[in-house]
């Protein structure tokens, strides 16, 4: 009786007095708190597997009223969306590349007529395929939608049912990954997550560390400046990153065969300016952070949604256009569509440039936060 | 040359956000002399010790260390300074022979090599230089952040608490090497808890909520303290510090092992005392005050005044 009330004494003991840790942990308590908020907002609302409305072009040589009929049956599927204004051949290849439109719907000259006759003409859609989790769906809508869409127009073939062929030769080309392996879509993907988990982290606690340890103070003592502090803790980071990216390329190659189109240069150049964003971030973080376990739980805040929300694990184009604003914030949705474009479709520098401003403009905000909060006494 | 001034500031004052840890202190240290540093915890000597060696600015006040302007020259101030914190902060997972390594690197030491070789062989730890510094002892770690912070040939020597958590031995061996020090030439300016080190001093500050209570020799210390004392032995102790704490306004009681400090700068009041509680085996005996019973009046007196 005596001891059970002295065991039960002892355990409410050190259960308040880890309420109380928890109460005084805010970083922690706001994990605790944030991450479930963050997961359940993201996996309810922004998340979908099954995307709609993926950006189509039509490079048309045909303007008749049974291609109206197509689009308008594409657009109802509810797959497709249309781009206003006709591209030239050219330009639509260039949105392909570019990932500005999903689909190019290529319709031949004399369609109309060739439809009518029953000649079977061909219809092509290419479609960027680098991440083919976004594409079966619309794939499978396509076929259906080509036997059934002309039914009104085409009396003389009342009797489609499923044995009789599509009235046209629908040809679908998956570019850039025509296998629609996932691996392809998947490994180079790992080179943008990879990297932003180990840098932030990384460099969040090796700064936080010195604090954490006073060696910091003594370190602030010495005749070293500040930026030749930061330089210094850095440019290590920055090999490591480069390692890291080597080993997932090599690895890439060796164990997935993914392919490699564009130049290596070019990635490893790309590669810079995605790790100095990382690391700008580890740096901001540990401004922040007074332990390094706090430089930890910051840097799930960021690689979290970065994860989510970049298009590595779920198509980008599926998800709302708020969730798709915030995911375009984050240097890893670009670094992806980089290391994607290079790979898979042989982007070059023009391609390129388009998704490396964005993740310039992150560093540049980071910066301009971290020298604000950065304290280069003690202070 | 003699009177040659190393550290020279006025007025110097500390704010963090509202709060003012260091308020008006003006000290000046001469060459080769060994400066105390006293006060309760949170008096603001570490934050005093920061802004002479430039990791912190000051608010007000101004002056020099080592004939740079402690405001705007913390650069040239740093070359010069040898500073050891608080807390042990060598890095824990470097060897002996790399964080003195790494000390030489940052201070350009030109022939890096057999600086870092002598100070190892001065230190004792040559045989040792592979050990990592966080498995030394507290005494060796001191040691090892002592020689760190001399490794550059500091001509002012600033030491934060460095004997907090050293045994004895450690301790006294530490204070000879610090006289040594002082007498090459060294300044050296040492913040303590303990008054065996503070009367090692060849002069002293108190400060007190960030303000400067008194300074001078030990003896000026205690000569200014305008403090009158009874020593009192024999009896039960227990029963005269129960009897006499706290009941007569501006009297301090302070056991000191087996004896008792009776002190207050009221003279009447103490005689009064002395000759009421002069029973029960209790011998009163005039005596000179203490250092500690100096800066335990000053403690109260400034509570009184500050806090």
């Amino acid at each position: 009786m005596k001891t059970g009330s002295t065991v039960w004494q002892r355990f409410v003991a050190i259960l308040s007095k880890e309420f109380i840790h928890m109460r005084r942990d805010r970083t922690t308590f706001a994990m605790m708190v944030g991450i479930p908020i963050i997961q359940l907002i993201i996996f309810g609302y922004a998340i979908n597997s099954n995307p709609k409305y993926l950006p189509t072009a039509v490079v048309s040589a045909d303007n008749g009223p049974l291609i109206r009929t197509l689009t308008t049956g594409m657009k109802n599927s509810p797959y497709f969306e249309f781009l206003p204004g006709r591209p030239t051949e050219a330009q639509a290849k260039r949105m392909l590349e570019l990932g500005d439109v999903q689909f190019v719907l290529h319709v031949p000259e004399h369609f109309s007529r060739d439809l009518i006759r029953g000649d079977r003409p061909h219809l092509l859609l290419e479609a960027d395929a680098s991440d083919p989790t976004a594409m079966s769906n619309a794939f499978a809508a396509m076929n259906t939608l080509v036997t059934t869409v002309w039914q009104r127009d085409l009396q003389g073939g009342a009797n489609m049912g499923d044995y009789v062929p599509s009235p046209v030769d629908l040809r679908i080309q998956a570019k850039y990954n025509p296998e629609a392996l996932s691996q392809y879509n998947v490994v180079p993907g790992l080179l943008g997550v990879v990297l932003t988990m180990t840098l932030v982290m990384i460099t969040g606690m090796a700064i936080t560390r010195e604090r954490e340890h006073g060696t910091m103070e003594a370190l602030l003592a010495t005749p070293a400046k500040p930026i030749e502090v930061m330089i210094g803790k850095i440019v290590p980071y920055i090999l490591v990153g480069y390692m890291q990216v080597s080993l997932i390329l090599i690895m890439a190659r060796l164990l997935f065969g993914v392919p490699f189109l564009g130049s290596v240069v070019l990635l490893l150049v790309s590669a810079f300016f995605f790790i100095i964003a990382n690391l700008t971030m580890g740096i901001l973080f540990s401004t922040l952070a007074r332990t390094q376990l706090q430089a930890v739980q910051m840097t799930f805040f960021f690689f979290l949604p970065s994860l989510l929300l970049s298009g590595f694990m779920f198509p980008f184009r599926g998800m709302p256009q708020w969730a798709q604003y915030i995911g375009s914030c984050f240097p890893m949705t670009h670094f992806l569509r980089i290391v994607r474009g290079i790979m898979l479709k042989g982007n070059g520098i023009i391609e390129t440039a388009d998704h490396l401003w964005p993740i310039l403009l992150f560093t540049l905000v980071v910066v301009a936060l971290g020298s604000k909060l950065y304290r280069t006494t003690l202070d | 040359m003699n009177k040659e001034l190393v550290i020279d500031v006025r007025g110097i004052t500390k704010r963090f956000g509202d709060k003012t840890v260091v308020n008006g202190v003006d000290i000046s240290v001469q060459r080769g002399e060994i400066y105390g540093f006293l006060g309760p915890n949170g008096s603001g000597k570490t934050t005093f010790i920061r802004v002479l060696c430039g990791l912190l600015k000051a608010d007000g006040g101004g002056g020099t260390c080592l004939g740079y302007d402690v405001l705007t020259q913390s650069d040239e101030i740093k070359l010069h300074v040898g500073y050891m914190t608080q807390k042990f902060s060598l890095y824990q997972d470097l060897s002996i022979e790399e964080n003195l390594d790494f000390m030489a690197r940052v201070y350009s030491m030109p022939g890096r090599r057999q600086v870092v070789d002598a100070a190892l062989e001065r230190l004792g730890l040559a045989n040792r230089k592979e050990q990592l510094a966080g498995q030394l002892s507290g005494g060796w770690k001191q040691r090892l952040a002592l020689a760190a912070a001399l490794l550059h040939k500091p001509q002012l020597l600033l030491l934060d608490e460095p004997t907090a958590g050293v045994d004895p031995k450690a301790r006294r061996d530490f204070w000879l090497e610090i006289h040594k020090l002082a007498q090459e030439g060294l300044t050296v300016l040492v913040s303590t808890h303990y008054m065996d080190e503070a009367e090692q001093c060849d002069r002293l500050a108190y400060l007190a909520y960030g303000n400067l209570m008194v300074n001078g020799t030990v003896a000026e210390v205690v000569a200014n303290s305008g403090l009158h004392t009874y020593c009192v032995t024999g009896g039960d102790m227990q029963k005269l510090v129960s009897l006499l704490d706290g009941k007569y306004p501006g009297l301090q009681v302070v056991p000191f092992g087996i004896k008792l400090h009776v002190f207050s700068r009221d003279t009447a009041l103490l005689e009064r005392v002395a000759a009421e509680y002069a029973k029960d085996d209790w011998q009163w005996e005039k005596s000179e005050p203490a250092l500690e019973d100096v800066f335990i009046e000053l403690m109260n007196r400034a509570k009184d005044n500050y806090a």
